[in-house]
């Protein structure tokens, strides 16, 4: 980016973008892309009661388990992420 | 002679010509010895050239042998105390000047600090305070011991104790001399009547004290005082010496003078011992100083500072003087570490090392007016001002001097080499004649290289041309570096030397480095300030604190910065404090000799500024080292010194947290030793509560505890310090926190019945603010109490009791407890007897606090009580004492109303405040206000004087005085809407005829006013039964709209507006057109109210008469070049087509896109975006048919096309979100998107606007379906503009992204598909 353009309000917009968790920028990995779509989901689920009800049914477990689940599965939901090739 | 006429007879002519022989013989009758003999030179005919000899003025010998004459005066330019200084006599005298003391840049110069300071009697005051030599860190290393010879707190402790003994002595000394014992030697010479001006604080309290013989300002005192230890005074103290030399690097440069009260008279007889190249010349007079100087006295010079400590800048003023003192003796080699290119020449002694010489007002007094008379070296002294001479002139000086030395350089003799290449060959060079001396001619001697002095060792030297030609180079060597300030060279010369910054040490190459940062933040540009800014902080710690600091605090001390410099410097420290975090434990006290004074700056940021440093400061060097290095300074000698320590404490328990510092106030409060300390002690309880406000309120208690026994010191500044500081507490407290303060209720009431004057005042204040705090029974008993006290003290002559007094009474009056009845019987008569006179009036502050009181004392007992008494002081002669009288009865009633104001008294009311409106001499908003707000008030019952108001107004508007007509017509103004209350629509009417009339006004701000006074009359009286008739107002007014004065503009379109949108039809189309015409040419206005009004006023006259002509006369104006006309023009016809339904407009505005001009295009683009904004929902209807034209746009090669349609698409995008028209927006969607590689900044920020409106009328999938294409991009430009799309749409719509994602499939590693959404049922 030029010096000029570096002050401008784009700049901005990325700069306020990058605050929040799961943005990506142009170096995002498709690990690091699809760790965020699963927490999303799994943060959508947690967040619909409706579809906390359905996952119970569908998985025969209680509630209380699947929503244990889906935050535990957080952490890695993707498994770990693939080694990072030297450069 | 006889008459003037031609002499007629003969006698006359006889007469005539015995008269003319007498004359000459008398003429002629010269003695012989102004006979000019044969062979003798003769003299001037007077008669012919005049009385005045030709060559009166020049010099008609040249002294060839002599030393250069010194004709000029000899002034030392740093020979002057700061605040009025000049340039060398002799630059000034040989620079002709057009106009003595004339700048036309005068009003646009930048002031520096100093300069705006120096009005400020306290910081006068300001000693000179020298940076002392850092301190050891106990903390450092893990607390070991710390070499012996380190400075400590102990050695601090102890110069303190020096100095207080040393202050003892002197007034001892004093008492004795003024008591008879000690009387002063006089040897005749060297004593001088005492009345010469002396400075210094006990001078002043001295002033007949006739042991200081000389005019020489006591240097001792100021200065060396301060240094951090070493004077010859200890010496003879017999003071331990290690706690001088050891310990103060550079110390080794003792004063040379010798104490003036050195009570060893032997010494005042020096002269003779002094070297005789020093006597004084002229040591009649002014004798004193080189007497005093007594080379005997000083200590061999130590070999320069330590490497932390290298540049002397702790080390002070007097170094001017040393070098002066170097010029008449042989020069001592200093072995100075600051090598500069002016060393060769003896002068530049005195350079670079001392940064805060300018600083010291008193040093030059040591030169010039004490009778030193450099001999000799004289010359040498003036002719080539050293570096450090030129540094102390002020800018003007110093561009006078360049001017000058511009000149010489134009003018200077060509040289053998110039000539050579002028010449044709053939030329030689002939040897000038046996004997030929040059002349030097005093205009010519400053260019002039320095004659050499006999004796000098350096024998003759020929400056380079380059030295001689420029004053000095400013352009630093080294890349892409800031030009110097002249001023600033003392601190940044290395750099103007380029040097191979390899052969450098590490240490000179740092400090090189810091140098170079450091100007760059002073005078660069801002991103090469910022990117050294950022440099200096990251590499902070590796600098290390010495050498940043060692730079940055002389540049603060610096008399020549400017408040942006200063800022600048500030903010470095800022950030480098918190880098360095403990490693500035040394340099805390340096660091606060600079900052400290910062906070009791007349600039309210600069006051904050330095509370932050100080709050950083005290973070990271922490409590223990921030009491230790100020503890010394709370029982300084200097009141300054004293007080801004006080405000730095307070600061440091603000940062730190009051509880930590509270065993320390506790034991300072308590000190036996000094009542210095305890006065400071209290006064930083006082500076925090000042400073920290209610969160004070938890250590209250503890805070008064720790203060209460100062109320009963003996010493009357403590006691008045305490009461003050109790009146802060209990300010910043209020309302809570009574229960503290039961200690010193009793002495603070024992107080007020004991003390008198300065004292008394103090504990009122605290009382007034105490009682506030009370309950209601309690306030009122002690309000009793007190107020016999107070009433006493009304009549006390002293302005500040006085402000005193009416503050307690207005806290006082403020309680619930206080009856009505009380005030009234007990406060009021004594009240009105000493405080309403003409007196208060004069003083701005006493009036202000007089009118509060008064108002406060109404909100008690009643509006009528006040008002009747001071009433029939509204005919006083006084004019501001009426105006004082106005203002009371205005707030009174604005707070209170008009209720309980008898018809008596409204009479007498109205009665006044008319005699006072008319009897103004400079019209003043506040008997306008005045006026306005007691009819306000009255309402109705000002029905029976409105005629003869009226009549007051009209006779007003016919006035000769500008003023005086606008004020009237702001009253009507103002009273417009009682009128209507009253039902005086007749005299209303009447007023708006003659207000008509007065329409042909000259001066714009009464126009203006007569225009707001129509529009207030029209306002409240309809258009109906307005007079005159709208018909007729309304064309009167169009040529109005021609004004350019914004006062007029903004009123008359405010009132034409106003008619069209409530009377459109009382005036004919034709008349609406041409005011539109009018209206194009306010859009141009700065003022964007009346942009505003004049956009609205077209929406009303297109309302009135249809759409279409308006906007053929708005589409018209969009042709015009003027960009903020076009734009104006496009929110007109944005709010015509909302006004009068977009289908009236569209189809028009949409023709006038085919024009093929680009400013009628983008214009109809741009009003399409403001129509969509605008109209919202309703834009469902018009999307397919403005697609097209979308589309067009938006395949446009012009960029600005493609933006605004960008634009217009977000809005309409927005506007028909939910209406069943995505098929339009996908379509336009697919135009929009091919620009997401633009690189235009307001494309770029159209294109995401448009994007994110298409977000929310389409959904995120929609576009996240857009996305996904360039998220993995092999090119990273593309990834970039893509990944920023989806994250506008991540961050807008997260959830609903989670159904939208692509499935990704798992690899060998990673499991990446999302069963969860794989559930069926």
């Amino acid at each position: 980016m030029s010096g000029a353009e570096r002050y401008n309000i784009h700049s901005q917009l990325e700069h306020l973008q990058s605050k929040y968790i799961g943005t990506g920028h142009a170096d995002t990995t498709k690990h690091e892309w699809l760790t965020n779509q699963h927490r999303d989901t799994f943060a959508s689920i947690l967040g619909h009661p409706d579809l906390i009800n359905f996952m119970a049914i569908c998985e025969n477990e209680t509630k209380a388990r699947i929503r244990f689940n889906l935050v535990e599965k957080m952490l890695q939901p993707c498994g770990p992420p693939p080694e990072k090739p030297e450069d | 002679m006889s008459g003037p006429g031609p002499r007629m007879t003969r006698e006359e002519i006889e007469a005539h010509a015995q008269e003319l022989q007498t004359k000459k013989k008398a003429t002629v009758d010269v003695p012989d010895s102004e006979r000019i003999g044969l062979g003798e030179s003769g003299k001037f005919d007077t008669d012919i050239y005049g009385s005045k000899n030709k060559f009166e003025g020049y010099y008609d010998s040249i002294a060839p042998n002599e030393d250069v004459e010194d004709d000029d005066e000899v002034v030392m330019p740093g020979a002057r105390p700061r605040t009025n200084y000049t340039a060398p006599l002799s630059v000034l005298n040989d620079i002709p000047q057009a106009e003595k003391d004339h700048d036309p840049f005068a009003e646009h110069k930048r002031p520096t600090i100093m300069e705006r300071q120096s009005n400020n009697e306290y910081f006068k005051k300001q000693p000179r305070l020298v940076m002392s030599p850092e301190r050891v860190d106990f903390f450092a290393d893990g607390g070991k011991t710390p070499d012996v010879n380190a400075r400590q707190y102990s050695d601090v402790m102890r110069e303190q104790q020096v100095r207080m003994e040393e202050r003892e002595l002197q007034r001892r000394i004093r008492e004795k001399a003024k008591d008879g014992p000690l009387v002063p030697v006089s040897n005749g010479e060297a004593v001088k009547p005492a009345a010469t001006k002396k400075r210094g604080r006990w001078d002043q309290t001295a002033p007949d004290e006739n042991v200081v013989p000389t005019k020489k300002k006591p240097s001792w005192e100021t200065a060396e005082v301060k240094r951090s230890s070493c004077y010859s005074w200890t010496h003879r103290l017999g003071c331990n010496s290690r706690t001088c030399g050891s310990e103060t690097p550079g110390s080794g440069a003792t004063p040379a003078t010798q104490h003036i009260w050195d009570p060893t008279p032997a010494h005042n007889m020096t002269p003779g011992h002094a070297t005789p190249g020093v006597e004084s010349r002229g040591g009649g007079g002014g004798g004193g100083a080189s007497m005093r100087r007594n080379r005997w006295d000083e200590t061999p010079k130590t070999e320069r500072e330590t490497p932390g400590h290298n540049s002397g800048w702790a080390e002070t003023p007097k170094v001017v003087r040393e070098a002066a003192d170097i010029i008449q003796e042989t020069p001592t080699p200093s072995a100075s570490k600051r090598k500069s290119r002016w060393d060769e020449t003896p002068a530049v002694a005195m350079t670079p090392q001392t940064p805060a010489t300018p600083m010291t007002p008193h040093t030059p007094s040591m030169m010039t007016p004490s009778g030193v008379t450099p001999v000799g070296s004289k010359a040498m002294a003036m002719a080539t001002p050293s570096p450090s001479q030129l540094l102390q002139m002020t800018p003007e000086q110093l561009q006078a001097y360049r001017w000058e030395k511009e000149i010489d350089e134009r003018n200077r003799p060509l040289s053998d080499e110039e000539l050579d290449t002028m010449f044709p060959p053939g030329y030689k060079v002939l040897p000038p004649p046996a004997g030929y001396i040059p002349i030097r001619t005093p205009a010519r001697k400053l260019s002039a290289t320095p004659t050499p002095i006999a004796g000098t060792p350096q024998g003759f030297f020929i400056q380079t041309e380059e030295k001689s030609a420029k004053f000095m180079d400013t352009q630093p060597k080294g890349g892409n570096l800031p030009f110097l300030k002249p001023e600033d060279a003392q601190y940044f010369d290395k750099l103007l030397i380029d040097v191979d910054e390899e052969s450098l040490s590490p240490e000179e190459q740092k400090e090189r480095k810091i140098m170079k940062l450091l100007l760059k933040i002073k005078n660069g540009t801002p991103p090469m300030r910022k990117s050294a800014l950022r440099q200096i902080t990251d590499k902070a710690r590796e600098f290390g604190a010495g050498p940043l600091f060692n730079q940055i605090l002389p540049l603060l001390m610096s008399p020549t910065l400017e408040d942006q410099e200063r800022h600048l410097l500030v903010k470095v420290i800022d950030r480098v404090l918190y880098k360095l975090d403990d490693l500035v434990r040394p340099y805390v006290h340096k660091i606060l000799v600079v900052i400290e004074p910062l906070l009791i700056d007349e600039d309210y940021y600069a006051r904050v500024e330095g509370r932050e440093i100080i709050s950083n400061l005290a973070k990271a060097a922490g409590l223990a080292t921030m009491i230790s290095t100020m503890r010394p300074d709370i029982d300084n000698i200097d009141e300054f010194v004293r007080n801004t320590t006080a405000r730095a404490f307070a600061v440091v328990a603000s940062a730190l947290g009051i509880p930590s510092l509270l065993p320390f106030l506790k034991a300072v409060c308590k000190s036996k030793k000094s009542w210095q300390a305890r006065h400071t002690g209290i006064k930083i309880v006082q500076q925090i509560s000042i400073l920290m406000g209610c969160a004070i309120l938890p250590h209250l208690k503890s805070l008064v505890e720790i203060i209460e026994h100062g109320l009963v010191d003996e010493q009357q500044k403590v006691r008045t310090i305490t009461a003050l500081a109790i009146a802060a507490l209990a300010e910043a407290a209020t309302p809570y926190g009574i229960e503290s303060f039961d200690s010193v209720l009793k002495p603070l009431w024992k107080g007020i019945r004991n003390y008198r004057g300065k004292g008394l005042a103090a504990f009122l204040k605290a009382i007034g603010y105490l009682i506030p705090l009370m309950d209601a029974e309690y306030a009122n008993y002690y309000t009793r109490e007190v107020m016999l006290i107070l009433i006493r003290e009304f009549q006390s002559p002293d302005e500040e009791m006085k402000k005193i007094v009416l503050k307690v009474v207005k806290q006082c009056c403020a309680t619930d407890g206080v009856e009505p009845q009380y005030i009234k019987d007990e406060i009021l008569p004594h009240f009105f007897k000493h405080f309403w006179n003409h007196r208060m009036a004069l003083d701005k502050r006493n009036y202000r606090q007089l009118v509060d009181t008064t108002v406060e004392i109404a909100n008690k007992v009643g509006a009528s009580e006040i008002i009747n008494r001071i009433v029939d002081d509204l005919k006083d002669e006084n004019e501001t004492y009426r105006k004082m009288v106005v203002e009371t009865i205005e707030k009174i009633m604005a707070n209170l109303g008009a209720a309980d104001i008898d018809s008596r008294l409204e009479e007498q009311l109205i009665d006044g405040i008319l005699y006072a409106f008319q009897e103004q001499t400079n019209e003043d908003i506040v008997l306008l206000n005045g006026f306005g707000t007691i009819v306000n008030q009255l309402g109705k019952r000002v029905k029976p004087y409105l005629p003869q108001i009226c009549g007051t107004i009209l006779w007003r508007l016919n006035n000769k005085a500008a003023k005086v007509r606008q004020q009237a017509a702001d009253l009507i103004t103002k009273i417009a809407a009682v009128m209507k209350t009253c039902q005086e629509e007749k005299l209303m009417g009447h007023l708006g005829v003659v207000l008509y009339e007065y329409l042909g006004e000259e001066y714009p701000e009464v126009l203006g006013s007569i225009l707001g006074a129509l529009k207030a009359i029209v306002n409240v009286i309809g258009m109906t039964k307005m007079t005159p008739p709208i018909k007729d107002l309304l064309p009167r007014l169009t040529p109005i709209l021609k004004n350019r004065h914004e006062k007029v503009q903004e009123n008359c379109i405010d009132l034409v507006g106003r008619i069209a949108d409530r009377g459109p039809e009382y005036v004919s189309a034709r008349e609406w057109m041409r005011i539109c015409f009018e209206l194009l040419e306010l859009l141009k206005a700065h003022k964007k109210a009346i942009r505003r009004a004049t956009v609205n006023t077209f929406g009303y006259i297109a309302k009135a008469i249809g759409p279409s002509d308006v906007t053929h006369v708005l589409l018209a104006n969009l042709r015009v070049q003027e960009r903020q006309n076009r734009v104006c023009t496009t929110v007109a016809l944005a709010i015509v087509a909302e006004t009068c339904s977009p289908f009236t407009v569209l189809p028009a505005l949409m023709n006038e896109y085919r024009v093929p001009e680009l400013n009628v295009q983008n214009g109809v683009l741009k009003s399409l975006s403001f129509l969509f904004e605008y109209i919202g929902e309703m834009a469902k209807d018009y999307v397919y048919a403005v697609t097209p034209l979308l589309e067009d746009a938006l395949m446009d090669r012009d960029l600005v096309h493609r933006q605004t349609a960008c634009a217009a698409i977000k809005h309409l995008a927005l506007g028909v979100y939910g209406f069943g028209c995505e098929d339009a927006l996908v379509h336009l969607l697919n135009y929009v998107w091919p620009n997401i590689f633009e690189t235009s900044p307001h494309l770029v920020q159209a294109f995401m606007d448009s994007v994110e409106g298409m977000r929310v009328a389409l959904g995120p999938m929609k576009i996240l379906q857009y996305a996904l294409q360039g998220l993995f991009h092999p090119a990273r430009k593309v990834r970039d503009v893509y990944w920023k799309i989806y994250n506008s749409l991540y961050i807008g719509g997260q959830d609903a992204l989670v159904a939208g994602y692509p499935r990704i499939p798992n690899d060998p590693k990673n499991e990446y598909t999302r069963y969860e959404l794989d559930y069926v049922l």
